[in-house]
């Protein structure tokens, strides 16, 4: 298993956000995580990423606690979480993805430099590698999230609406990037709000609505049942829309 | 004496080459946290811990009976942090805004202070002359022991930030994900904000505390106008931090009677205007020429079909 989480409980303050989690997710697979609006999908993903304390439960990554297998996993955080107006370049944002293995005060040299261009290449933004981020597109600053995340060569990527505010084309270029990653036998964990898309873009579905209401393969399990436990009985689903 | 004086006098009297030289260090490293303060949204912080110093350095002073600055520092500091936590605290316990939470907490320990200053002045010892000149800094009464105290106290503070300048970017930029990576930033921000804390601390003797926050954030408002790297905004900061420092202990000792710590603090509010009117690109004066120009551009095409 690439990430196992059991007995996982999380809450601010009073009310919990996440009850009892259990999820297993195997190698490999590109899994979205859908919900309403508050359910913890993206506190789901920062319990395991060590930035939220949990109340309770176990979380490993590849069999071992984050904190010790930190370098196998990248994280793409949602775009909306920064100040984009922060005086800093596209490349030195993709520079900070190799933060991580450098670790305190060694500086990125040459080899994380060539390292970040790259990244930059592969998502289709090494022109704008000296714009100021603020000067970027929505949908080219989450481009930008997506190259500090490659730059990790990480095993495990867990991602927070990568589709948020992009538009068609950069929606595309980016799905095509995240099969590359799939294809070279990457994990992918990702906050999705877009029903209509998940069964073309990912293979495995986790429902989560403060309890995980069901996960497993797509084909198996993205069905009007399960949206509407997800959702709520009213919801009208998506694969209905799709048969008129 | 006229400000060429002033610069004659720079390389040959004592006196006024020890004010200068502290006027100028607190201006640098004002400049270089400063930048920090504005990037992070923190620049309440500045008002907040100079306000809340004062009954600091009137407590210390109570304890002690002594005006060692360092001991007036250490009290002000304590005091300021607890004044800032205090904000932190109501913000996150109750329901008030921090802005709230800090306009109460501001009054209440400025006005401690000025009770306790109050109180001082009634005493009968001879000593306490001289402690309400925190209130809008007394650039005069900096000498050697203080310039050094400084100097340390700077010294330090801009060693950490060049040796953590990685570090504390990406604590500026993205705290969360930093935290992804396995860097601790819940000391990191300890560490900068107590870098924050120093420097508004070495600058209360000269520009006190009324005054302090815009010298904290002034500098650093200027330098954003014109770099878009964050090392670049640290060293204009700097540099418009010891310029005002500088300028402003000049026109004060060319003018009698014209306390240097406002001075001071308007030379540095003129760079920030000038620097809103002026830069480029973010500057105010070329994005109206910019939108003047794509309008009559537009104009012009339409026009033309």
């Amino acid at each position: 298993m690439a990430v196992t989480v059991d007995d996982l409980t999380v809450a601010y303050k009073y009310k919990p956000v996440l009850w009892d989690i259990d999820l297993d997710v195997p190698e490999g697979i590109m899994m979205a995580i859908v919900g309403p609006n508050g359910a913890g999908k993206s506190t789901l993903i920062k319990a395991i990423l060590d930035i939220v304390k949990p109340v309770a439960g176990t979380i490993t990554i590849y069999g071992k606690p984050y904190r010790k297998n930190r370098s196998l996993v990248a994280y793409v955080p949602q775009k909306g979480s920064v100040d984009w107006d922060f005086p800093t370049t596209s490349l030195d944002v993709v520079l900070m993805g190799t933060y991580g293995q450098l670790g305190w005060i060694r500086r990125p040299g040459f080899i994380e430099k060539k390292a970040a261009l790259e990244a930059l290449e592969k998502v289709g933004m090494l022109e704008y590698r000296s714009r100021q981020i603020s000067q970027l597109s929505g949908g080219q600053q989450q481009r930008i999230f997506l190259a500090r995340a490659l730059v990790h060569n990480a095993m495990v990527y867990f991602m927070d609406e990568p589709f948020q505010g992009v538009d068609a084309t950069t929606e595309a270029a980016i799905v095509n990037i995240l099969k590359e990653l799939r294809k070279d036998g990457k994990t992918l964990v990702v906050v999705h709000h877009d029903l209509q898309t998940v069964p073309e873009y990912f293979d495995w579905v986790t429902f989560l609505n403060v309890k995980k209401v069901a996960t497993g393969p797509v084909g198996e399990f993205f069905n009007d049942n399960y949206l509407a436990l997800t959702y709520g009985s009213g919801f009208k689903g998506v694969m209905q829309k799709k048969e008129i | 004496m006229n400000v060429f004086d002033y610069f004659g006098l720079l390389i040959n009297d004592y006196t006024i080459r020890t004010i200068s030289m502290g006027t100028v260090i607190m201006g640098i490293v004002c400049g270089i946290l400063g930048s920090f303060a504005v990037l992070r949204r923190q620049s309440l912080l500045g008002d907040a811990v100079s306000h809340a110093s004062l009954p600091g350095i009137a407590i210390a002073f109570l304890i002690t009976g002594s005006k060692e600055p360092l001991v007036l520092f250490i009290g002000a500091a304590l005091s300021g942090l607890i004044g800032t936590l205090w904000i932190m605290g109501i913000a996150s316990k109750t329901h008030l805004k921090p802005d709230t939470a800090l306009g109460i907490i501001l009054s209440v320990f400025f006005g401690f202070g000025m009770l306790l200053l109050t109180l001082i002045q009634k005493m009968p010892n001879a000593n306490q002359a001289g402690l309400d000149k925190f209130l809008f800094g007394q650039a005069a009464t900096l000498i050697v022991k203080d310039v050094y105290l400084l100097a340390a106290a700077g010294g330090i503070s801009v060693a950490i930030v060049i040796i953590f300048h990685k570090e504390f970017k990406i604590l500026s930029f993205d705290p969360q994900y930093a935290k992804t990576l396995g860097f601790n930033i819940t000391l990191l921000d300890i560490v900068l904000t107590s870098l924050i804390v120093i420097a508004i601390v070495i600058g209360l003797q000269t520009v006190g505390v009324v005054l302090m926050s815009a010298m904290l954030l002034a500098p650093a408002a200027a330098a954003r106008q014109w770099t878009n790297r964050l090392g670049t905004m640290i060293i204009l900061s700097a540099l418009f931090g010891a310029f005002s420092g500088l300028a402003g202990t000049a026109v004060s000792a060319s003018m009698s009677n014209l306390s240097t710590g406002p001075v001071i603090v308007l030379i540095a509010s003129v760079l920030v205007l000038l620097s809103f009117l002026f830069a480029p690109d973010r500057g105010l004066i070329i994005r109206l020429f910019r939108h003047w120009k794509n309008r009559n551009f537009l104009k012009n095409e339409f026009s033309a079909n």
